[in-house]
């Protein structure tokens, strides 16, 4: 017989999974997070996993985490801290603990808690007997064990059998958050659509986890965690790699441009050469190159005969691609660079975010040489900011770099699937057959963009390339006056951009005892931050920013009549050197983490109320 | 009635353009720009088809030269280049002009790939075995022992031979032609332009000013002869003033043989085969060098097989038939969605 156990409603649960990198703590946390999104949470995800493929078992290096933050109320990022923390072994556990809220329901395998296990995690004593687990709701559960009876029915061999207890977990957690177990039956059924012989075992187990729950007495009580407050309409739950991908896709649709990614495959970034892999029946031409250089230069050559030409990489590869961004300049052709940044310099922490190519996008190249600069800032708006970044890259000729970063890539959020019909159109510049008046470098009176010209129009023979070229006429020219006014053409086109995107906005009031600016995937945090500060009455405001370069034309007014501000990033403080460069009237105060980890919104709060209690 | 032509006929000077080619006086550039303006007309294209493609060099100012569409780009990277143009638009015919030290040592990478790929693109490579516009440093191609300015006690690095490099890439059509000969340029022109996947032709190409005469001892008037074994498929490999000699088996090895001499009869002469997929005979005739061989020159391969953008276009075909999704907001509406009420 079940026990009457109490359900307490929850504005907002944050649910870490943690395990060996081959448990399957990825796939258990989205299928919970797909399952949230079906019930209609609000809903932020974040896999943290290490740079090595299948780093030895049972050890810190090896852990791999998934964390998903559901909400009744608005969610906008992952979460600081662990409402519920799943430990498939001591490894998991040791490094999550510290990210796990006081009191917060922790349910570990025990089946590989022993001496063995401790030993290879690091710890030296029995952390279920050293008093650090102390204040926590433990649940030891026999997952392996259990799985292991529940499938001895269906002939897995050990292996298979093994990866099914990401299943046992997930039943527990559809029990502990009293889902419907259909939802999770579906899933497996889709998951496993080509390996019909796995759909049994895995609802099996995921039925045993369930059970298990229901049974075991140190489970207390039940969360209820309502559908959120979102708003009418159709969602899905997307990562901004995906997103970035999609958006791309839609500026191509809706500019009748084909679309063409020339890439190499690099942490975190290869997502969105596998996605469009798989696009070819919407025209996209993915062509894996034979390294960053090739991947560039590839789609060079695919705009240049009026395609949509893409990229995309992370920051070691965006170094590698600086020679062809410039080329990419001085022909004036359309180009989307994406760098999905990751922690520096070199190798650095490749499966781990931070900020800190935001100069090498701005300023990365040799000689004069602009791009514009976007910058996303939820896993969601990927795909808005990937369309504008080609919008703008094919109606001002020009390469357009859009930098995203692991955080955005990786994680995910419940998006209102937009309508292509709604963006805004596209442009392309193209030039009439034997058009008598066509000149590679004549201008547009107002955006000073070139048109383009694709190989193939009768009467349009022409040629571009790296040497500096005559202004209008495009013939090969040495001529210092002429260089000099070629430089002032390409900065000046960029800056005008300027004209045609939107003023920067800010949340809360315009006059506030400290305005805290961000840029780029640092969003969610601030604004929870700021917006929990503004509730508790605090005079703050946020002024997250998405368009780099040129910066929004109303930016010195943003920055004006605060008592002071302060500019977050994940890096050492490009942006607020920039600021100071480009907005130099006033100071900025700065806070920077530089860990491969985002901000926490209380570490932020905490910031803040230090600034804010100073004034 | 007369059947109504769609392409202009096109002639050389059509695709002369109106400013200085800045190529030194006597350079063997200028010999193979005159060659390929008048292979261009005859290969039933319309001249708005045509892009030439080049990286850095003396060679690579190629695209300026000729009134096509062009695009002269970065250091190496033209193979990279071409390659995204050919494949966005398969019905342009793609041109690459590049040099030893664009192809065989910046441009390495992108140059064995492309080959792989066999992406339809013409790759003329101007071998004059030195750095010319910057002035004479030795390059990849460089016989081993040369001096010059980088290597004033000669060098020590063993030179590649571009069609070594091509056979290990699996090119589909390599051929070797020399710059004093302009009706050998343009038949091998003809041909590469013609052949299905990527075609490589070296030009043994003259640097007046800082190799001056290098390629001499296969070129010049007095040996040519004996120097120079010109293939043509399904022919055998004869050569020397008489046509005399020839290319005889000897093992595994080819060995140069005179007829009536030492039992050498002309049925023993190794008959070009071009077409054979497998390669080792072209490896062999490519590698063949003074003073032991007389210097292949002509096709050495040319080979039919998949073509990177055909292979892409009946993916995409396939693609298409077989998604339900035909446009972005299928996209979006595909997979998992959820209704909030």
């Amino acid at each position: 017989m079940a026990k009457v156990k109490q359900i307490i409603e929850l504005d907002d649960v944050v649910v870490k999974f943690a395990g060996d990198s081959g448990d399957g703590m990825q796939l258990s946390g989205s299928q919970f997070s797909d399952t949230s999104a079906f019930v209609g949470n609000d809903l932020s995800t974040f896999p943290d996993y290490p740079s090595e493929i299948r780093a030895p078992q049972g050890t810190i290096a090896g852990v791999s985490g998934f964390q998903v933050h559901i909400g009744h109320k608005e969610v906008q990022t992952p979460g600081d801290l662990a409402d519920v923390l799943v430990a498939m072994n001591p490894a998991a556990l040791k490094a999550n603990l510290r990210w796990t809220k006081p009191g917060a329901t922790i349910i570990i395998d025990i089946d590989n808690f022993d001496s063995n296990h401790y030993k290879k995690a690091g710890y030296t004593e029995d952390p279920l007997q050293d008093g650090s687990l102390e204040g926590f709701n433990l649940v030891k559960a026999p997952i392996s064990t259990l799985t292991r009876s529940t499938v001895a029915e269906f002939g897995l061999d050990n292996r298979t059998a093994e990866k099914t207890r990401n299943q046992f977990v997930a039943g527990v957690l559809y029990w502990l958050f009293n889902r419907d177990m259909k939802i999770g039956e579906n899933f497996i059924s889709e998951r496993f659509k080509k390996h019909p012989e796995y759909i049994q075992p895995n609802i099996a187990v995921l039925r045993a986890g369930y059970n298990f729950a229901e049974t075991v007495e140190a489970m207390a009580v039940k969360f209820q965690v309502n559908p959120a407050l979102k708003g009418k309409g159709l969602f899905r739950n997307i990562t901004g790699n995906q997103a970035t991908a999609w958006g791309l896709l839609a500026a191509s649709e809706r500019s009748g441009r084909k679309l063409f990614l020339g890439s190499y495959p690099i942490t975190p970034a290869t997502e969105i050469l596998q996605e469009l892999s798989v696009m070819k029946h919407l025209d996209c031409i993915t062509f894996q190159a034979e390294d960053e250089i090739a991947g560039i230069c590839s789609a060079i050559g695919a705009s240049f005969t009026g395609k949509l030409g893409a990229t995309s990489t992370s920051g070691p590869g965006l170094a590698l691609k600086g020679e062809a961004i410039g080329l990419a300049v001085i022909t004036e052709l359309p180009l989307v660079i994406v760098n999905v940044q990751r922690g520096g310099p070199s190798t650095g922490l490749p499966t781990k975010t931070e900020q800190s190519d935001l100069m090498q996008a701005l300023f990365g190249r040799n000689g004069e040489s602009p791009v514009a600069v976007l910058a996303a800032s939820t896993p969601a708006n990927c795909f808005y900011y990937a369309y504008m970044s080609a919008k703008l890259a094919i109606e001002h000729m020009t390469p357009v770099i859009l930098l995203t970063d692991g955080y955005l890539a990786n994680g995910s959020e419940l998006w209102p699937i937009p309508k292509v019909e709604d963006l805004d159109p596209i442009e392309p510049p193209l030039v009439q057959d034997n058009d008598m008046e066509y000149k590679p470098y004549k201008r547009d009176i107002e955006s000073l963009a070139r048109q383009w010209a694709l190989p193939g129009q009768e009467g349009l023979r022409h040629r571009v390339g790296g040497l500096e070229k005559e202004d209008v006429t495009g013939i090969v020219s040495h001529d210092p006056g002429n260089h000099e006014l070629m430089v002032r053409n390409r900065a000046e086109k960029i800056e005008r951009i300027s004209n045609y995107i939107p003023k920067q906005e800010i949340m809360g009031n315009k006059a506030s005892d400290l305005l805290v600016i961000g840029w780029g995937g640092t969003y969610g945090a601030l604004y929870t931050a700021v917006k929990e500060l503004q509730e508790e009455g605090y005079s703050i405001s946020l002024a997250q920013f998405t368009y780099i370069n040129p910066l929004p034309k109303n930016t010195k007014e943003v920055m004006e009549n605060h008592k002071k501000r302060i500019v977050c990033e994940l890096n050492m403080g490009q942006f607020a050197t920039y600021l100071r460069s480009k907005i130099p009237q006033f100071d900025y105060l700065q806070f920077n983490k530089i860990q491969g980890l985002p901000f926490m919104i209380s570490e932020l709060k905490t910031k803040f109320k230090e600034i804010l209690e100073e004034i | 009635m007369i059947p109504e032509c769609n392409i202009p006929l096109a002639s050389p000077q059509d695709f002369s353009v109106d400013y200085d080619v800045k190529w030194c006086p006597g350079c063997g550039g200028h010999a193979v720009l005159s060659s390929i303006k008048k292979t261009l007309p005859e290969l039933g294209i319309p001249k708005e088809k045509f892009v030439f493609v080049s990286g850095i060099g003396c060679s690579s100012r190629f695209p300026y030269y000729i009134n096509t569409y062009g695009f002269h780009s970065l250091h190496g990277r033209g193979a990279a280049i071409a390659s995204g143009i050919k494949v966005s638009n398969p019905d342009l015919s793609v041109w690459l002009a590049t040099g030893d030290g664009d192809s065989m040592a910046i441009g390495g990478n992108h140059f064995i790939h492309i080959l792989r790929r066999n992406i339809d693109v013409n790759i003329i490579l101007f071998n004059n075995k030195i750095y010319g516009l910057t002035k004479g440093q030795y390059s990849p191609t460089t016989p081993a022992g040369s001096i010059t300015k980088t290597s004033p006690d000669g060098t020590i690095e063993n030179p590649f031979l571009p069609g070594e490099l091509a056979m290990g890439s699996n090119a589909t059509f390599f051929a070797r032609v020399i710059d004093t000969d302009p009706k050998m340029m343009k038949e091998v022109f003809i041909k590469a332009a013609q052949h299905k996947g990527t075609s490589l032709v070296e030009v043994l190409q003259n640097c007046v000013i800082f190799n001056n005469k290098v390629h001499e001892d296969i070129t010049g008037k007095e040996v040519r002869d004996e120097n120079q074994l010109y293939l043509e498929h399904g022919k055998p490999m004869l050569f020397g003033k008489n046509k005399e000699k020839g290319i005889v088996r000897a093992g595994s090895k080819f060995i140069v043989g005179e007829i009536g001499k030492n039992g050498v009869s002309l049925a023993d002469v190794l008959v070009h085969d071009a077409h054979n997929l497998e390669g080792t005979r072209h490896y062999q005739l490519s590698r063949m060098t003074l003073p032991d061989y007389p210097v292949a020159l002509g096709v050495i391969r040319q080979c039919e097989t998949d073509v990177y953008e055909t292979l892409l276009e009946k993916q995409i075909v396939a693609a298409k038939a077989r998604s339900s999704v035909k446009c972005v907001n299928d996209l979006l509406m595909s997979g998992n969605t959820f209704k909030i009420n």
